[in-house]
């Protein structure tokens, strides 16, 4: 078994404009997919939602506030899975809701040091 | 109560609370002599009693008979006088040894005991195995059967598991707040363990089932009547074992057989029982984190609703949904999938289902089966159940799966 992240990006602006009825069936719909996840035993990390806001450091110690929230794949959150192949892993990512909200999936293999 | 019950009953009630009160007051060091002065009380009733006829206060007679044999006991053996009076802290001189035997002292030496049998250095199945014998006074043939284990292999267990206990000589003190922080979720897991055992164990409807159930409520009622003990978890744990055993009268019919929850008569449910699970779940709000005994307190809740509504299936989906995050199991996730189906419909649970590949678990089978019958899919259903039947172990399993079987015979 192997762990791979799955990272989200959407356009979290617009998506906090919908009602809030659209926003809690949005939640269920994301619990049951991680929910169904884990029901097959292949969540590795529940992982965690980011913050719009942050910083970004560049070389000079130059700091600029990140404009992450206005970008339209910004990154909104992460989960960790644990699958034979990635191809198994990208089976899931297929389920994940985000996809409703124009978003999309990356799945990455986490090579440990 | 005739005598011939009396004897095991009080067994059963006072073996564990006598032997915590002397082991406390002597040491885990010293356990196989507490034991064989208890032994040797209940000798000396089932002799007498016999005899002369049951005492009016047959409990007080005990207490007294076992303290006047541990004074015997003191005087008499040298290995004592010499090794243990030493040791005995706050001990005055001479052998007036006061074992004290009121309420207190019990729930207090019992409470100890706890926390010594759920010390660390002792394996997860001996744990409960020694609650059974030093804290409920469950024998080894007892244990054996409810475990589905023979006496050989718990006598072993219990045999090492003491010695560990001594060699390790694991003090038996009241749970101070690093006690309770390094020991607290093994103790929960045990008298979780300890319930189940009795709950859901596949041995069928021995009468000691159920004992363990109330065996377990009772050690985890002495933990919240300690405010170190008194925790969060502890208390959804306690909500938790009263939900489900307020379901025990409904869940058999006369002859001992299971009958499923859908099946069951709500009359029978305790509404007593639910009240207090109403109540401790109340108290296990607060404090940081949600436990896997809250959620599952959570969906034993909602299983005293006896309507089957739409609210209800979805509120237990995200229980299981968290229940699942937190922890992986096989029968949350089977569960989660029943409730799946309730939720967002057959089609969806259908699929989530075959991703489960549980396919050495009978109730797998059973689930998808009954998946495909609500879809009118008979054929599908009926292989899934011969598939269940071959796969479950337990005669009273494979007589259930049968049953549905059978009712599948004149449809298509």
């Amino acid at each position: 078994m192997k762990d791979f992240l799955f990272l989200f990006r959407a356009d979290y602006v617009e998506y906090a404009k919908r009602s809030p009825e659209e926003l809690q069936s949005m939640t269920k719909k994301w619990m049951d997919w991680i929910g169904g996840i884990a029901a097959q035993n292949k969540l590795a990390d529940r992982g965690n939602r980011l913050e719009t806001g942050g910083r970004v450091v560049r070389p000079g110690n130059l700091v600029t506030d990140g404009p992450f929230c206005e970008i339209k794949e910004s990154l909104g959150g992460y989960v960790v899975v644990k699958t034979a192949t990635i191809d198994d892993a990208t089976e899931i990512a297929k389920g994940c809701p985000v996809y409703e909200i124009g978003g999309s999936v990356e799945v990455r293999e986490i090579s440990v040091i | 109560m005739e005598q011939d019950g009396l004897l095991p009953h009080l067994f059963r009630t006072e073996y564990s609370k006598i032997i915590a009160v002397l082991c406390n007051h002597f040491g885990i060091k010293y356990i196989e002599v507490a034991e064989d002065i208890v032994s040797d009380t209940f000798l000396t009733a089932t002799e007498l009693w016999g005899m002369k006829g049951v005492p009016p206060n047959p409990v007080a007679w005990l207490y007294t008979v076992a303290q006047n044999k541990t004074r015997n006991y003191l005087k008499r053996d040298n290995l004592f006088e010499k090794k243990i009076i030493p040791d005995l802290k706050n001990q005055s001189a001479g052998t007036e040894i006061d074992i004290d035997l009121s309420s207190t002292a019990i729930a207090d030496s019992q409470l100890a005991m706890i926390f010594t049998v759920c010390h660390p250095s002792v394996s997860k199945e001996a744990q409960v195995a020694l609650a059974l014998n030093l804290l409920c006074g469950f024998g080894v043939q007892e244990i054996a059967d409810a475990f589905l284990s023979n006496n050989e292999t718990v006598y072993k267990r219990l045999k090492r598991a003491k010695e560990k206990l001594r060699e390790e000589n694991i003090s038996i003190s009241p749970p101070s707040v690093q006690m309770v922080a390094e020991r607290i979720e093994t103790v929960l897991t045990t008298l979780y363990l300890l319930f189940n055992e009795g709950y859901y164990s596949v041995s069928g409807q021995h009468p000691l089932k159920k004992e363990c159930c109330m065996e377990a409520m009772r050690l985890n009622l002495l933990l919240l009547a300690n405010t170190v003990t008194n925790t969060p978890a502890a208390n959804a744990l306690m909500a938790l074992m009263c939900f489900h055993a307020s379901r025990f009268e409904a869940r058999t019919n006369s002859k001992g057989a299971v009958i499923l929850y859908e099946d069951q008569d709500t009359r029978l449910w305790n509404s007593e029982l639910i009240e207090n699970g109403l109540y401790y779940l109340n108290r296990s709000a607060g404090g940081s984190g949600i436990s896997k005994y809250h959620l599952e307190a959570g969906i034993a809740y909602w299983h005293t609703h006896p309507e089957d509504n739409k609210e209800k299936w979805e509120a237990i989906l995200q229980l299981y949904n968290k229940l699942l995050i937190l922890e992986y199991t096989p029968v949350a996730a089977l569960n989660r999938t029943y409730a799946l189906a309730k939720a967002n419909g057959t089609e969806e649970a259908i699929a989530a289902a075959e991703k489960l590949h549980l396919t050495d678990n009978h109730f797998y089978f059973v689930l998808l089966g009954t998946l495909y019958l609500d879809q009118k899919n008979t054929r599908k259903a009926r292989t899934l159940f011969q598939t269940a039947r071959d796969v479950a172990r337990s005669k009273n399993d494979q007589q259930l799966i049968q049953k549905k079987i059978d009712e599948l015979k004149d449809k298509p």
